[in-house]
């Protein structure tokens, strides 16, 4: 269930009191609502479902996980 | 189904900016419908007649007939509106026979209460779109009818267009070994209407690719003697239009699916929407298919015009799996793509 | 970093499913529990690029699926009132209920209208204050959030013309269900992650521990769901059991806490029947008593037809005991054109993904 897409914040605004963001999903420009990400920063990724951010996407985990898997890319390349 | 009521209709209506059901009923007011909006726009030897028929002479007997229905809506979208798919759609569907389009018939049905200022509109599309297709509108007719009994406007066109005597497209010239070309990216039309529709969420980013293709049929034809087959991919999108060709030759296709062309915010879209970019409608796309040792060539034409400057070979036909559509995934797996069922409907799940 | 094509780069991918097959030595079965994931798995084709022996089941994580047919008829009922406006996801538009589904009915002239964010239902009831504005809330719990909020703009814009039809359903009872089950036959689980970035993984960790089984929460993409299924057979393999966490970026122990407090703000857990399965108790959310105005079911008298059996098996596909392919009626009686039930209907029930990516059957000629 839930599919949810990541796309970069670029503008955060309020709309009837509830904090948004315009979303820029590679061109394509939505609205979400982000007040289950009262953190999140113009320039973010954030992972959007059904007009909502669920998450603000950490990159840092996600080299990590990159990393790790193309270290096992690299362990095949030399067997 | 309408959604809502326009805003325009009662308004316009009570300003008599509007159609009326009067503007239908073949008298005086039918006759200045005629010529407030539509002699200004189309004036040609043939509809300047005013009679009920076209007569035309064409230089061959071997013609090419087509027709359709326009019922889009919204009437108005980023990159064109009801009037330019209601010639751009039966221009192309008359050349993907190969053949050159000249003339169309005009067949307007027309919600009373349309304000002027939309026909016009509208009139001025069909009028620029078919300039730019090279035809002419050469007979037409307008019926109105009650509020409720059609959204807004429905557009028919019927086209016809000549054929040279070499040139004989269709899914019976198939071959195994033919390579299937799309002249340029997926799903522009269809996710452009989508997102149209949604304004509450959605910022208008994305621009219908509606255009005339006739003049890049023509220039493939002499590129390519031994193209097979053309088909646009419009409603139900390449898989419907793949699937025609699969079931009518039994042959197999195998696409490729890092070899099918999509611009990013197409793609971003699909997703948002959870769309299939495969299933969605194209209107200035076509599919050719054409014998392999002139599939270089060919391709190297389309990308040479601007209509199929992003062309590219998405498959070919095989002998194995006959009469489906597979596509080969990013992962190297192989999947069928089946035939659409009925238009696809955003999912959050 | 675009958090998309790094995450299913088929490089990475193919060295992923290397990996299984050097992992793997013996059969074992994994289930993945979401719809999302059934679908990414069937349209990227892991399922024929795993080894043999590894068998993937498809779980009950399809909230269009699981929604009892009863939830449909009331939506539909609402609809055909002419001061409704009654808004709803695309995927519910076609699952049908005991007597058609949403789409005909509006072809009937209901005020069926799709939405994709439930706040659009919300803007729609400001600006129609003469009609009543229904939303139907269908999901999981990554939708319930935003449903949650729906309910509390409504309040703070004080819309007496606001309402949601709620039906939200929990995954962590209809695992349990699914492992008390005596002829469950799944070694391993993959967890929803989107899912678990909201409510993050405490409850897994409390499954792993009783059942010991091993759990890895994973993303959508392939890369991720090929790396999800590399951690639970490098444990199965090993003997072990535990909570793996692949979907990081995402993901934390304790999920999104700002949606986990407005869940518990306006929905309470109820007992559910789940489409398909039976009742399973604490198994949904449905509003609480201090958002009654909010309450579709409460606003309007909403009656439900007894459910008919038409004899469709999505119930045991749900659970992971049957694949679509083995059912009597797949591709037959039961197509998505004219479905016997929501599994072949929903974008990621395992009878459509099934029926859409591989055909009836694939001849290979060579």
């Amino acid at each position: 269930m839930c599919l949810a897409v990541p796309g970069k914040i670029i503008e955060i605004f309020d709309e009837a009191s509830l904090k948004m963001g315009r979303i820029d999903y590679d061109g394509t420009i939505n609205k979400a609502c982000l007040e289950y990400v009262p953190e999140a920063e113009i320039g973010q990724y954030a992972l959007v479902h059904a007009g909502f951010a669920i998450s603000v996407l950490n990159e840092e985990e996600a080299q990590k996980s990159l990393a790790a898997w193309q270290e096992l890319q690299e362990k095949m390349g030399a067997r | 189904m309408k959604d809502e009521v326009s805003p325009g209709y009662p308004h316009a209506l009570a300003k008599q900016e509007a159609v009326t059901l009067a503007h239908g009923s073949g008298g005086k007011f039918s006759a200045e419908l005629i010529e407030r909006f539509m002699l200004p726009r189309f004036a040609n030897e043939h509809l300047n007649r005013l009679e009920d028929q076209a007569t035309l002479a064409l230089s061959t007997n071997r013609i090419a007939f087509s027709t359709d229905s326009y019922v889009v809506s919204p009437l108005f979208f980023p990159g064109g509106d009801i009037g330019d798919l209601a010639v751009n759609g039966t221009v192309n569907d008359v050349a993907m026979a190969g053949a050159r389009p000249l003339y169309l018939s005009l067949a307007l049905i027309i919600e009373e209460g349309l304000p002027f200022s939309d026909l016009e509109r509208i009139l001025d599309s069909i009028k620029r779109a078919a300039e730019q297709a090279g035809v002419a509108i050469v007979t037409g007719d307008t019926k109105v009818v009650e509020r409720g009994s059609c959204d807004k406007i429905f557009i028919n066109t019927s086209g016809i267009g000549i054929l040279a005597d070499n040139v004989r497209l269709g899914a019976e010239r198939i071959e195994v070994g033919d390579k299937i070309i799309i002249s340029g990216t997926l799903a522009d039309h269809g996710m452009t209407i989508l997102t149209s529709r949604n304004k509450l969420s959605f910022e208008n980013s994305l621009t219908s690719d509606t255009a005339p293709l006739a003049d890049l049929v023509q220039a493939m034809l002499q590129a390519a003697p031994n193209l097979h087959a053309l088909r646009d991919p419009t409603r139900g999108g390449v898989a419907m239009t793949m699937n025609e060709f699969a079931q009518k030759s039994g042959l197999g296709f195998a696409l490729n699916e890092e070899a099918l062309p999509i611009n990013g915010m197409v793609l971003a879209a699909c997703e948002i929407l959870g769309i299939d970019p495969l299933y969605v409608a194209n209107e200035g796309k076509l599919i050719a298919v054409v014998r392999q040792d002139e599939a270089d060539e060919l391709l190297a034409a389309m990308r040479s015009h601007p209509q199929g400057e992003k062309a590219a070979i998405i498959g070919e036909v095989t002998n194995k799996n006959p009469g489906l559509v597979t596509l080969t995934t990013l992962l190297g797996a192989t999947r069928v793509v089946d035939v659409p069922v009925a238009e696809q409907l955003p999912r959050i799940c | 970093m675009k958090y998309l094509s790094e995450f299913r780069d088929p490089s990475l991918a193919k060295a992923l499913l290397a990996e299984i097959h050097s992992t793997v030595t013996q059969p074992w079965t994994l289930m993945e529990v979401c719809g999302g994931q059934t679908h990414a798995i069937v349209r990227s084709g892991i399922d024929q690029l795993l080894p043999p022996s590894l068998r993937l089941v498809h779980g009950p994580g399809c909230p269009v699926c699981v929604t009892p047919i009863a939830f449909i008829d009331k939506a539909i009922n609402l609809a055909a009132h002419p001061e409704i406006i009654l808004t709803t996801f695309g995927d519910m538009m076609r699952v049908p209920g005991s007597a058609g589904n949403l789409l005909e009915a509006k072809g009937r002239g209901a005020d069926v209208r799709m939405v994709y964010s439930v706040l659009e239902a919300v803007t729609l009831a400001q600006e129609y204050p003469e009609r009543q504005i229904v939303f139907f809330g269908v999901g999981f719990e990554t939708t319930a959030p935003g449903n949650a909020m729906a309910i509390l703009q409504a309040r703070r814009l004080g819309l007496e013309n606001f309402t949601i039809l709620a039906c939200h359903v929990l995954v962590p009872p209809a695992l349990r269900a699914l492992l008390d089950n005596p002829e469950n036959r799944v070694d391993g689980y993959l967890a929803a992650g989107n899912v678990c970035t909201i409510m993050g993984l405490d409850e897994y960790q409390q499954i792993v521990d009783e059942y010991q089984v091993p759990i890895v929460a994973t993303g959508l993409e392939p890369v991720d769901i090929l790396a999800g299924i590399l951690e639970a057979v490098r444990q199965l393999e090993k003997g072990e059991y535990q909570l793996e966490n692949e979907y990081k970026r995402s993901v934390t122990a304790t999920g999104n806490l700002h949606a986990r407090k407005v869940i518990d703000q306006v929905f309470r857990r109820c007992n559910r029947t789940w489409r398909g399965i039976g009742l399973l108790p604490q198994s949904g959310l449905a509003i609480r008593d201090q958002f009654t105005a909010f309450d579709a079911e409460q606003k309007f008298q909403l009656q439900a037809a007894e459910e008919t059996d038409n004899g469709c098996l999505a119930g045991q596909v749900l659970q992971g005991l049957l694949n679509p392919t083995e059912c009597p009626y797949f591709g037959s009686r039961c197509k998505p054109e004219h479905p016997l039930g929501a599994t072949m209907v929903s974008g990621e029930g395992a009878c459509a993904a099934y029926y859409k990516y591989q055909g009836l059957i694939m001849k290979d000629e060579e």
